[in-house]
């Protein structure tokens, strides 16, 4: 890609990204939440991995990240999920964080953070498939 | 509320992720951890069999504002534990015999991850109170099913994963059609909150059209036999193990359960709708055994068989129906229902039992065609000796568990004065015995020509089918009464007395 390309998607992938990020932290606020945001944050990457050409091996290793932090993130949610059986009513899923006031951008307890770790998950699976599919290509040309 | 039911989908899940980060370590891991987890969830799903336990379990503690339920209801009954036994005991079976199978392929931790999704897919579908829940659960099962049957990655595999894939999507999208009707219809999405107003209102002509397209969508999925076409070329391209599963666990699961669960728990079944149900469960009896008949290729075999076996199941469901909707006795519904319920256990088990049997021998000789086998009996005994107790099984032999259950259903339909359909399972159940007797003659005995210095499987595949086939002579003691009254009696009431699901979620 030219110069032009490459400079302007670096400058909107950060815009975009911060725009994921916003849409994850208003989830309990506004339309959108962890599934929107994170599809944002993964448009991000693979703008500037489009823009500035595949190079398969530096690639591969970003995959390992990507799958990586998609395991631990769902785990993460997981964790919290039985974590809200030993605090407070012993149902799972308990919402056992102090709800705060309605409107502000901290509260619906625990609801933020389910919203940011499914933003990690949905943001690393896509870009996992994305990456998935870019390396079986480099692969079958090679 | 102290209940522990959501540990079915929660374990199996947690598995499924944990594999791929520490499988970056070592391979071992996953192939331990998922028989270990599913011994304790088949343990734990036995102990609540027995003890009798029925709950329901509000997630995230929303309880019901008005007698309307707004929360996820996650509901135990004894039909849905008992398919829970089942999904657990053979997934623990099968990822054990795994352990040396799976060794030829070249990424084992993704296949027991997806083993693991597969399962706690099916569990969540099992459990769940809500429709649209359910659709989302169905769907993780079936989308790691997709990925299990390609596992291969040869020619065959991908085709007939792309094959389900096009006939699978229909189907969830026919589903969830359906589920949009009923929404509309209903503003709820709540099993049994929907069955409360499905009550007062009246019969519409949607309702009907919402429940033809309900049949459409999971008569896909459990491959009746208009809607069959996908089955054949899935079952038998997957690796074995995974075969197993999707033939022993995977249509009843996301089949026929939750045909079951909705039509008799959610609907108020018309008699036309019964009779539309027994119709096509003959069909598929009859159609998947005269199409197996045929087949050359031992996968592909067992894989029509279970189209005709499921045909079974479906038929002592709709006689059970047809008497219920017609106002007959009580106590023939009881005995089909029953016997189609005990046959779903035992239809697990054998059917089981003969896809490791065949991925033994592919394991061993690398091919599936039944003409180049034969004479393996002397070279694989343990193999050849359990697929013969299987086919016995699946073909109606006493002592084995199949003639018990095959039995059973056509008292019912004798009972029940449908004689043409009694006189068709037998001759069905005949035409089972000639085609086993086709693969045990072709396979295990004859000459021995192309294939003399195999040996006997590895321990952990051949004490997985040991196991199986101790089941298959087992599982006959259900029909002692005072054994069924234990297992068996609680899933078909808890079936039959549609208020003790509605009590059970909506208290």
């Amino acid at each position: 890609m030219s110069i032009i390309v490459k400079k302007v998607a670096q400058l909107i992938a950060g815009l975009i990204f911060l725009y994921g990020i916003y849409i994850i932290v208003h989830g309990h606020l506004t339309p959108g939440g962890g599934f929107a945001g994170g599809a944002l944050i993964a448009g991000a990457y693979i703008l500037v991995i489009l823009a500035n050409g595949s190079d398969a091996i530096k690639l591969k290793k970003e995959e390992v990240g990507s799958s990586l932090s998609e395991s631990v993130s769902i785990l993460v949610v997981l964790m919290m999920a039985v974590a809200g059986f030993f605090i407070g009513a012993k149902v799972f899923f308990n919402n056992y964080l102090p709800t705060g006031k309605m409107g502000e951008l901290i509260s619906a307890g625990a609801i933020p953070l389910y919203n940011i770790f499914i933003g990690i998950e949905v943001a690393a699976a896509l870009l996992t498939i994305f990456l998935a599919l870019i390396i079986y290509k480099e692969e079958i040309e090679e | 509320m102290n209940s522990l039911i959501p540990l079915f989908i929660i374990i199996p899940l947690a598995t499924a992720f944990i594999i791929p980060i520490i499988g970056k370590i070592t391979n071992y891991f996953a192939k331990i951890i998922v028989p270990v987890v599913l011994l304790i969830l088949c343990f734990f799903s036995i102990n609540l069999l027995i003890s009798g336990n029925q709950e329901s379990y509000v997630i995230g503690n929303w309880q019901p504002i008005n007698d309307i339920p707004i929360g996820i209801n996650l509901v135990l009954d004894g039909f849905s534990n008992l398919i829970l036994c089942v999904i657990s005991l053979i997934g623990f079976l099968v990822s054990f015999y795994s352990y040396s199978y799976i060794r030829k392929y070249s990424s084992e931790n993704n296949f027991y991850a997806l083993f693991c999704l597969m399962i706690a897919g099916m569990n969540g579908v099992v459990l769940s109170g809500d429709l649209f829940n359910l659709f989302v659960f169905l769907e993780i099962s079936v989308l790691a099913s997709y990925a299990l049957v390609a596992f291969g990655v040869g020619k065959h595999e991908l085709e007939a994963s792309f094959k389900y894939q096009v006939l699978g999507n229909i189907a969830s999208f026919l589903i969830l059609f359906s589920i949009a009707l009923l929404y509309w219809q209903t503003k709820t999405l709540n099993i049994a909150d929907i069955s409360g107003l499905l009550k007062i209102g009246d019969n519409s002509a949607l309702l009907t059209f919402t429940q033809i397209i309900l049949i459409t969508g999971f008569g896909l999925k459990a491959a009746i036999i208009p809607f069959h076409a996908w089955l054949p070329d899935a079952h038998s391209s997957a690796p074995s193990p995974v075969s197993a599963m999707l033939s022993g666990v995977l249509i009843k699961a996301i089949g026929v359960y939750v045909l079951i669960r909705l039509f008799f728990s959610m609907f108020i079944f018309t008699h036309e709708i019964a009779l539309l149900i027994t119709i096509l469960g003959t069909l598929s009896m009859i159609i998947g055994s005269l199409l197996a008949i045929n087949q050359n290729d031992i996968k592909r075999l067992l894989a029509y068989s279970s189209i005709s076996q499921i045909g079974y199941i479906i038929l002592g469901i709709g006689i059970g129906m047809m008497v219920l909707s017609s106002g007959g006795e009580k106590s023939i519904a009881i005995l089909a229902i029953g016997g189609s319920l005990f046959h779903l256990v035992n239809h697990s088990v054998f059917k089981g039992l003969l896809f490791l049997g065949a991925g033994a021998i592919e394991y061993r000789t690398n091919t599936r065609d039944m003409n180049q086998l034969g004479g393996l009996a002397e070279n694989m005994p343990i193999t050849s000796t359990t697929s013969l107790g299987a086919s016995m099984s699946i073909s109606g032999i006493p002592p084995f568990n199949g003639f018990f259950s095959k039995l059973i259903i056509i008292i019912a339909a004798i009972q029940a004065e449908f004689y043409l359909l009694a006189f068709l399972a037998v001759i069905i159940s005949i035409i089972t015995l000639a085609y086993f007797l086709k693969f045990q003659k072709s396979v295990f005995y004859g000459k021995n020509q192309n294939y003399k210095n195999i040996k006997e499987v590895p321990f952990t595949m051949s004490f997985s089918m040991i196991i199986l086939v101790i089941l298959c002579l087992g599982l006959s003691i259900l029909a002692i009464p005072s054994i069924r009254e234990i297992v068996l009696d609680q899933a078909v009431n808890s079936l039959i007395n549609i208020d003790e699901y509605i009590n059970l979620v909506i208290k």
